[in-house]
């Protein structure tokens, strides 16, 4: 298995301590401000413990306790006369710094005008834009692009089970909870790939389940959308029409291609399959080795994925994926 | 002790004082109270002390399989991409894994513990219903035998301990992995029940005459509030269950996306489930404000905030449950509401952490493998405290939730304030238990190895949680910046494995191989102190009548002129007697007849198991003869049997 290449700006791909856009970064502020506060305050507990056993630690051996000295009394309760207040104070900072950070992510400053449906599904993320009318929609599969700089509604839909939506770096999570609508949105201030995941436990598949959210500016998005909006190109040699013919006959019932027979829509729509970088949502690069080893064998990359082995022959594989291969 | 001679007694027959001379009047007494022998007597017996030996034990075992299960999965985590495990596999065990250590584990001993010693805190012979508690403890071993009978044929239950629907509905989940699971809580709910019950009760009417409510250690305190939660938490999680298993047996569509409503499921779980947690700690929180003390040669610092701090905590942590809901999409004028109890459930637990800093700075610590335990524990305690405040915060808690950092947080809370104080009781109490002390310089050893491993293991959850690891995934790619922190968690959780190795180790040399305690090796206040280790069935040859906190420091701290009698109190030897008092002030005003040994108890127990097999596997003759077979032993439980004149019958 070829681990695909770290998609993601940073060496983490999914840390969180350094955001960038108006949704994630003042929580990231008051993410950083509160590991301060507990830093100190644990500092200052464990310094109080450790200090006062070695400082007032007693000279008699465990076993000489019965009947050892006893004492009483003391200034014990300054300790909580002191300590109580500061807890509060701290708490309290820590409340309002929470409400203000909730209400500032709360919406973005302008009213979005791209929105996004998501679907959390067993174990990929079906990715529908829609158009002003039905027909200038298209739908796509773990890879979410969006133009940079711009607030963007992201619709979140349950498709099977419950599932979580979340890009660190532009924001926490939301689920995605069948029967329900949930509403998130991003903005991303930088250009670049921005790794997700989906963070509800969801079955056997939970940790392959990747989405790639990735910020353009608004002319590469245009034109990106504008190819999405396309329909499949007819085969052009005869390896290519046998492929698309296999490809409806055998994988059609799941997947679609849009302008072919092929229209399931159990599965990822496939129509501009090659504009995507990873194949099984981050699985694997998408390239020719990867998607012939996955094709012929789908559970051995990912053990318990709904696409089932294909038993398609050589000729019959290579020629899908040849065709595979045109639709751009 | 005026009750005794005044119109608040109730009884026709009054107690006699007597004093304790040479074996007088033990020898009559142990006649009355001992087990009989064979297998017939173990299964009959009803002694608090060795049903919550029993339970210690059970839980234990509990303990090591969840960690054995741990184990497996850090080797598989503890490198990217293993292969080790099927996800199948990694997910049932990871289900296991929180199943044992929260429900068989983390509970289950602490009820042993507070059944061990409630009743010789309190100056009692036994709990109020000794016969309810054995049931408890029988209910509990069926339950979780029952749950891993599904584990060991290979279905497991593999949704999480949380069980989220619709993942675990029956579309989604189509096994008997599922049903198990539902059938087993359910079961295990009843044993938690029953004994809360008696807890309660047990606090209310059978302290020592003299012992007021302000006299009580504060591990009474933490496992009555735990106890008062649970009776009223339990139920919210029972019912989440039942109606799982009837959408999966019978087609109900309580959780359905269409006609019912998934998130029901999350709101019943974790109504009971926060509670829950409370639940598991307060007790262990007890163990430490009473023992800290002991070795610190003085009275805890501010007991009576420490007293309201538990009991006001139980009461807050039932207004918290959606904090962990953030992500579900609910508005936000609610998260905020849930968001602010949560920060504010932080004071009551400062409070305790103040008091033990304050008890040690103002006493002389002597240090002992127990002190370093429980004194350990406040550190871990403040980690995961602090931890948990930022998961508090809703917006935080949207990227922190679902990842490492809430795993890192959870094993601090749970391991922290959970296992550090019971090894620390393990210690602390073992020559009781026992009439030996625990070995201790393998207990430095113990400790020591158990604190580094734990902190190498579980400190790197929080970085690695901050740096993107979702929860419950069976394996990750390389190059997400997380490989060589992995490995440390894992070395690391092997050294803390190590550490509980030798707890278990040093109970078993010192079993038969330790120097002989006395009744009170570590000079401590309390009753169960004033009482030969080990205790002898009976607990006490006259209940002792009560006049301070601290019985067997009177003399010394001479805080009043008031003085406990410990050698000369009320006489009860007419048949299986202990002493009734009232609820807040322990005025003596009854006589309780306590129930004799029965087997009742474990046949009621085989009926119900019976019962909920035939549930699982729609065998509904075998459910049916378990109904018969519990008929039968309730019958046989509530019998009327002749008992001696004067006082009321009990089949408790």
């Amino acid at each position: 298995m070829t681990a695909p290449a770290n998609l993601g700006l940073a060496r983490w791909p999914l840390g969180y301590l350094a955001t960038s856009g108006p949704r994630a970064d003042p929580v990231t502020a008051l993410m950083w401000g509160l590991i301060g506060l507990s830093l100190l305050v644990i500092t200052i507990i464990t310094i109080s413990v450790v200090w006062g056993v070695i400082a007032r630690r007693s000279a008699i051996s465990p076993g000489a306790l019965e009947g050892a000295p006893l004492t009483s009394g003391g200034a014990g309760m300054m300790w909580i006369y002191v300590g109580m207040p500061l807890t509060v104070v701290a708490l309290v900072g820590s409340l309002f710094w929470t409400m203000a950070a909730l209400a500032s992510v709360d919406r973005p400053a302008a009213v979005p005008r791209l929105t996004i449906d998501v679907t959390g599904r067993q174990w990929w993320w079906e990715v529908h834009y829609p158009g002003p009318g039905p027909e200038q929609g298209f739908e796509t599969a773990n890879e979410i692009h969006i133009p940079v700089g711009e607030p963007v509604l992201i619709r979140l839909h349950g498709g099977d089970v419950i599932h979580s939506f979340w890009v660190p770096a532009l924001s926490g999570k939301t689920d995605t909870i069948p029967g329900r609508e949930n509403l998130a949105w991003l903005q991303a201030n930088r250009a670049g790939v921005y790794r997700g995941q989906c963070t509800e436990y969801c079955g056997l598949q939970h940790a392959h389940m990747a989405a790639f959210v990735i910020a353009q500016p608004r002319d590469e998005f245009d034109a990106w959308r504008n190819n999405q909006l396309k329909t499949g190109v007819p085969a052009a040699t005869p390896v290519t029409a046998m492929g698309e013919a296999t490809f409806v006959d055998r994988c059609g019932k799941c997947h679609a291609v849009e302008g072919t027979a092929a229209n399931g829509r159990g599965a990822p729509n496939l129509t501009h399959l090659m504009t995507r970088q990873t194949l099984a949502a981050g699985v694997l690069d998408n390239n020719i080795d990867n998607l012939s080893g996955w094709i012929s064998d789908p559970q051995a990359q990912k053990p318990g994925a709904n696409m089932p082995i294909t038993f398609l022959s050589g000729p019959q594989l290579r020629a899908v994926v040849a065709y595979l291969e045109t639709l751009r | 002790m005026t009750a005794l001679r005044t119109g608040d007694w109730e009884d026709a027959r009054r107690p006699d004082l007597a004093r304790i001379e040479n074996d007088q009047p033990g020898e009559r007494l142990q006649k009355i109270w001992e087990t009989g022998p064979g297998l017939k007597g173990w299964f009959s017996d009803v002694d608090h002390k060795a049903i919550g030996k029993r339970y210690i034990v059970t839980a234990f075992l509990f303990l090591i399989l969840g960690g054995l299960e741990a184990l497996v999965m850090r080797v598989q985590l503890g490198a990217p991409n293993q292969r080790l495990l099927s996800p199948e596999q990694y997910n049932q065990l990871f289900t296991m894994h929180g199943i044992s250590m929260i429900f068989l584990y983390a509970s289950p001993i602490l009820t042993g513990f507070s059944n061990y010693l409630w009743p010789l805190l309190l100056g009692s012979r036994d709990m109020a219903f000794p016969r309810l508690n054995a049931l408890s403890y029988w209910i509990y071993l069926a339950s979780g035998l029952f749950i891993y009978a599904g584990f060991v044929t290979g279905h497991g239950a593999d949704d999480g301990w949380f069980n989220y629907v619709p993942y675990a509905s029956k579309p989604y989940n189509p096994g008997v992995n599922m049903d198990i699971y539902a059938l087993g809580l359910i079961l295990l709910g009843l044993s938690t029940t029953v004994g809360a019950a008696n807890f309660i009760v047990t606090f209310l009417r059978t302290r020592a005459p003299g012992m007021s409510v302000n006299r009580v250690p504060i591990l009474i305190w933490g496992t009555l509030t735990a106890s008062v939660a649970n009776l009223l938490a339990v139920p919210s999680v029972s019912l989440a269950f039942f109606l799982l298993w009837m959408d999966r047996q019978f087609g109900t569509h309580f959780y359905d996306a269409g006609k019912g409503q998934p998130l029901l499921w999350q709101h019943l779980f974790w109504m009971f489930g926060h509670p829950w947690v409370y639940a598991i700690v307060l007790p262990a929180m007890g163990m430490v404000s009473d023992g800290l003390p002991t070795f610190c040669r003085r009275p805890l610092v501010g007991y009576t905030p420490v007293a309201l701090a538990t009991v006001s905590t139980m009461a807050l942590g039932f207004g918290v449950w959606v904090h962990h809901m953030f992500a579900t999409g609910l508005p936000n004028l609610p998260l905020a509401f849930f968001s602010g109890a949560s920060l504010i459930i932080t004071v009551p637990s400062a409070v305790a952490v103040f008091a033990w800093v304050a008890t040690i700075w103002t006493g002389r610590p002597v240090i002992t493998t127990a002190f370093l335990f429980f004194a350990s524990m406040i550190v871990l305690f403040v980690i995961g405290g602090v931890s948990g405040v930022m998961t508090a915060s809703v917006p935080v808690d949207w990227q922190l939730t679902d990842t490492y950092f809430v795993v890192g947080h959870l094993h601090y809370v749970l391991i922290g304030i959970n296992v550090f104080p019971v090894v620390g009781a393990i210690y602390y109490w073992f020559p009781k238990m026992t009439g030996r002390l625990m070995n201790e310089a393998l207990g430095r050893w113990n400790f020591w190895i158990m604190f580094i491993g734990f902190n190498v293991g579980f400190l790197p959850m929080h970085t690695l949680g901050l740096l993107g690891m979702p929860r419950r995934i069976y394996t990750y790619p390389a190059g997400m910046g997380w490989s060589v922190q992995n490995l440390i968690v894992s070395l690391g959780s092997a050294m803390f494995a190590t550490g509980v190795f030798l707890t278990l180790i040093n109970v078993w040399i010192s079993r038969k191989g330790g120097e002989r305690a006395g009744p009170n090796p570590w000079g401590a206040p309390t009753l169960e102190w004033s009482v030969p280790s080990p205790p002898p069935p009976y607990n006490f040859a006259v209940i002792p009548l009560i006049a301070s906190r601290h019985p067997l420091w009177e003399a010394q701290l001479d805080e009043s002129p008031a003085r406990s009698s410990l050698n000369e109190g009320l006489l009860l030897d007419h048949g299986r007697e202990t002493i009734g008092t009232s609820m807040l002030d322990g005025e003596p005003n009854l006589i309780l007849e306590m129930p004799g040994d029965s087997a009742a108890p474990f046949i009621l127990t085989l009926g119900l198991t019976l019962m909920f097999i035939g549930g699982v596997l729609r065998l509904w003759w075998l459910a049916g003869l378990g109904g018969a077979i519990c008929a039968v032993a309730l019958v046989d439980w509530f019998w009327p049997r002749r008992v001696h004149a004067g006082a009321e019958t009990s089949n408790g």
